[in-house]
């Protein structure tokens, strides 16, 4: 099919648009949204039925696959949707195209830092390198 | 409108303080019984207390409010009664949620 041509209002925006992008960022803003209600819901729940937040029963439960996976990725679909989100804000409020630039990047780098300094935190209490 | 502004703010602050103190809360965890204490301190404050508990509140309303922007982006609900009850619903569903959180947590903590 070639541009312009999808027979869908959503076909159309997917790349096909005058822009030939933005369709991507709005349709990731929603899936992550979707994926964030199913996790935060279980971070909500496990928190709650954890007897109580002390450091060793947190480690006990990061420890294992059915903790450590969904929390992995929680952080990761967490900072992705931010990034996300924050975006729309910056586009919104900074109408000069190089300031957008310089703080999109930065956000970028904010967002692919922080997931990593979480993941790795993580990685540590899965693998069993906490004492 | 006023749900909607609240969406972004929330989101927002989430974004920052939110992701900022689960990335906190895990380094925490992983680098040991002090590293656990200094966060622990923290987060007992008053001040602390005060951000965890907006944070939470910001939590389930982004939530609450992104459900509604879901259902919006079908088409649905851009009736004014339905709206307007839709985002009252939001603010109605958040503070109830935090409450209960919290009033659960601060028991059984203690």
């Amino acid at each position: 099919m070639s541009r312009g041509t999808s027979a869908t209002p959503l076909g159309r925006v997917r790349g096909l648009g005058s822009a030939h992008h933005g369709g991507e960022h709005w349709l990731s803003e929603r899936v992550t949204s979707i994926a964030l209600l199913l996790l935060g819901t279980w971070l909500m729940a496990s928190l709650l039925l954890l007897p109580n937040l002390d450091q060793r029963t947190l480690v006990e439960w990061l420890h294992g696959a059915s903790g450590a996976v969904p929390m992995a990725l929680f952080v990761v679909v967490g900072f992705k949707h931010a990034l996300d989100g924050v975006k729309v804000v910056v586009d919104d409020y900074v109408h000069e195209e190089g300031s957008r630039f310089v703080w999109n990047v930065l956000l970028l780098f904010l967002a692919v830092g922080g997931a990593s300094l979480a993941l790795f935190a993580l990685a540590r209490i899965a693998f069993g390198a906490v004492a | 409108m006023a749900v909607s502004i609240l969406h972004r703010a929330t989101g927002v602050a989430l974004s920052f303080a939110g992701l900022a103190i689960l990335t906190w809360w895990l380094m925490a965890i992983a680098g040991g019984t002090d590293a656990f204490a200094t966060f622990t301190k923290a987060a007992t404050h008053p001040i602390g207390l005060v951000v965890l508990v907006g944070l939470t509140w910001s939590f389930f309303q982004h939530l609450l409010s992104g459900i509604r922007h879901l259902v919006m982006d079908t088409g649905a609900a851009f009736e004014l009664g339905v709206n307007k009850t839709f985002a009252i619903l939001t603010i109605v569903g958040s503070v109830l949620l935090t409450a209960l959180l919290w009033f659960y947590l601060l028991g059984v903590a203690k």
